[in-house]
């Protein structure tokens, strides 16, 4: 070990290394390229991990939807074609049945599944959106981002049925001028005023809500348009160690049992998970950076075998070198020591540049993809993984640094100093 | 310092086995400067390489400042050429991308001698050759006399007991190797005890012995008048 902190060592290492500028920087390239391959694959594989998060941070994954439709088999002297309806009280029933449920929000909405959109007028501005009846847990389940002054319904609201509503961005821009604060002030629904309490931040992540929708409280909704204790659908969030899908499946049996549907009925109650398809996401992010990581690590491997090949050369060609220093009294362990140091200083030097240049890639990729929409985002290589391919390097460097110094060795030094 | 006794030495050339050295006798005091003569394939390098622990000797026993060389690995090998011999040879082997100084540091620091040690005493001995003004430049920028006298610097830097050369003159013209034969015997002057294998009579008779060997047998070995080089500097 000693012999690694020698500066004599490391000057001899420099000597040789130095002798031959360009087979040296060629061997770096190799090994340079491969690092940087890995680094920037998994860097990359990381920023679209990333980036599937980002779009559906804003959803709990392990969320789900219910809703009612139409049912296909006769059941209980029900005949075929009867249309469902989910009710309020079907809350209270499937949290007790299933206790896997963390957060179950009923949900309504105007102008989406049929039926025309709200009219909403303010000032001589008008438009038509859509509105959703809600309760304040709603936005457990997926997450809404209100702007800085505003606030999303609360439970007040829901108690009260105060008529107050949280528009959306583009909503705001149609009704409101520029510099106006639309916080506090009154817009028509449908004929009825309502007070602005908040703006929501629109976030793309799949399905129908847009940045122009409305919200207003459950119970308001169920008073503006009469819908009683009717519910379009439910959003259910399972508690983080539950499996969704079977969730999914008991709120299904058991909305099925409460409605008086055949359980073998496909049709009568339909749903939507997002953990199913949030895996499947996962799954793809997970391949790919497997992939890289094979990649990368086979590249890396190419480059340090090119590391190895030159040195044999090198070693083939400094025959008479090695004999002359084993004359002057270097010991076998010390002529093999030089060779596999320098093809391990050769592999670090190489490695750690490509990890700086890797890096450097990736920023640029990640400057140019900002504000494209495609799900990239921060694309980072884990600290094991970098720290894990330098010591890949080091092991692969020392191996197959052990094929020429094991060369150098079995020469004879007469036999070297004989070669003219 | 030296003594060699019924040294056989053969070589095996596929099914035939080649007899080189064929029952020596022979032994060297300390201070002498002996020439070991004979015409190619009379077995003078093979006896060098075998004092020189490049090559092991088949039978017969080999002692060195009183050490038997005897069954050594590469490693131990290594570490005997490096504490009691110093090599100069033909065509000088000198580490080319080394400077003057460099390469004769070389084997202080296969002896484990601190680097700044390690050039004071470069240093000191390219002085002793001529050369200290030299002591940066490479290899290729010496002329060949130039290259030899690095190479004696480089063979008495680690101060051994014994000094090997193997032709050291065969590569340079002959004011060039009488310029080197001075060197040579101004080291031998100093006590140093120096074995050189040549071919050229003149040069061995700068010595003050000369072995002549023929077909493996020493077959005359007396001691000379030596005369100087410096005459002809």
């Amino acid at each position: 070990m000693r012999f690694l902190f020698d500066s004599n060592t490391w000057q001899e290492i420099f000597g040789s290394i130095g002798k031959n500028r360009t087979r040296t920087i060629i061997t770096v390239i190799g090994v340079l390229w491969g690092i940087l391959i890995y680094i920037v694959l998994s860097g990359a594989a990381k920023g679209l991990d990333n980036g599937f998060e980002k779009q559906f941070q804003n959803v709990a994954m392990n969320s789900m939807f219910a809703w009612a439709q139409s049912t296909s088999m006769p059941y209980k002297g029900f005949k075929t074609g009867r249309q469902i309806q989910l009710k309020l009280k079907d809350v209270t029933i499937l949290k007790n049945r299933i206790p896997d449920i963390q957060y179950i929000a009923p949900r309504n909405v105007k102008g989406i599944f049929g039926g025309s959109p709200a009219q909403i007028i303010r000032n001589g501005k008008s438009g038509s959106y859509a509105v959703y009846g809600d309760y304040p847990i709603s936005t457990k389940i997926a997450t809404k981002k209100i702007y800085d002054g505003g606030r999303f319904i609360n439970d007040e609201d829901i108690e009260g049925a105060r008529k107050v509503c949280v528009i959306g961005e583009r909503t705001q821009k149609e009704l409101f001028e520029n510099d106006e604060n639309p916080i506090g002030e009154y817009i028509r629904i449908d004929n009825v005023f309502f007070q602005v309490v908040g703006i929501h931040k629109y976030t793309p992540g799949g399905g129908f809500e847009s940045d122009s929708d409305i919200y207003i409280p459950f119970t308001t909704f169920k008073k503006l348009y009469n819908t009683g204790e009717n519910v379009g659908w439910f959003a259910i969030a399972a508690f983080d160690d539950a499996d969704v899908i079977k969730v999914e499946e008991n709120v299904k049996a058991v909305l099925k049992n409460i409605h008086s549907v055949n359980p073998k009925d496909e049709r009568a109650i339909g749903s939507f998970n997002l953990g199913e398809i949030f895996n499947r996401i996962v799954g793809f992010a997970k391949g790919l950076t497997f992939m890289s990581l094979v990649v990368g690590i086979a590249t890396i491997l190419a480059g340090v075998i090119g590391i190895g090949n030159i040195l044999l050369i090198s070693v083939k060609e400094r025959t008479k070198e090695l004999g002359v220093r084993r004359a002057l009294g270097a010991t076998p362990k010390e002529v093999r020591s030089l060779i596999i140091l320098e093809s391990v200083f050769l592999t670090m030097v190489a490695g750690v540049m490509g990890i700086i240049l890797g890096a450097g890639v990736l920023s640029l990729i990640n400057k140019v993809t900002q504000g494209m929409d495609f799900p990239y985002a921060n694309p980072t290589v884990p600290i094991p993984y970098v720290l894990g391919a330098l010591a890949i390097m080091v092991v692969l460097g020392t191996l197959i640094g052990l094929i020429p110094a094991q060369r150098a060795v079995s020469i004879k030094p007469i036999d070297a100093l004989r070669e003219e | 310092m030296i003594v060699i006794k019924d040294l056989h030495k053969s070589y095996k050339m596929g099914s035939n086995s080649l007899h080189v050295l064929k029952g020596i006798n022979f032994s060297v005091e300390e201070g002498e400067l002996v020439a070991i003569m004979g015409s190619s394939g009379s077995g003078k390098s093979t006896l060098l390489n075998i004092l020189g622990m490049l090559d092991v000797l088949d039978e017969g026993s080999y002692t060195l400042d009183g050490v038997p060389i005897k069954n050594l690995n590469e490693t131990k090998a290594a570490q005997y050429r490096n504490k009691f011999l110093g090599f100069v040879f033909q065509s000088f082997n000198l580490i080319n991308y080394k400077s003057a100084m460099e390469n004769v540091a070389l084997p202080l620091y296969y002896q484990k001698v601190g680097r700044k040690e390690r050039q004071e005493k470069a240093l000191k001995y390219l002085e002793q050759v001529g050369l200290r003004e030299w002591a940066d430049h490479l290899p290729s920028e010496l002329s060949g006399g130039q290259k030899q006298r690095v190479a004696i610097a480089r063979a008495m830097a680690a101060e051994p007991k014994v000094l090997l050369a193997d032709e050291p003159t065969g590569a340079l013209d002959s004011t060039t190797s009488y310029e080197v034969m001075d060197l040579i015997q101004k080291i031998n002057d100093a006590g140093n005890t120096i074995l050189i294998v040549t071919h050229e009579p003149d040069i061995a008779d700068m010595c003050k012995r000369i072995v002549h060997l023929k077909d493996g047998v020493i077959v005359e070995d007396k001691k000379i008048t030596q005369v100087r080089a410096s005459q002809y500097v």
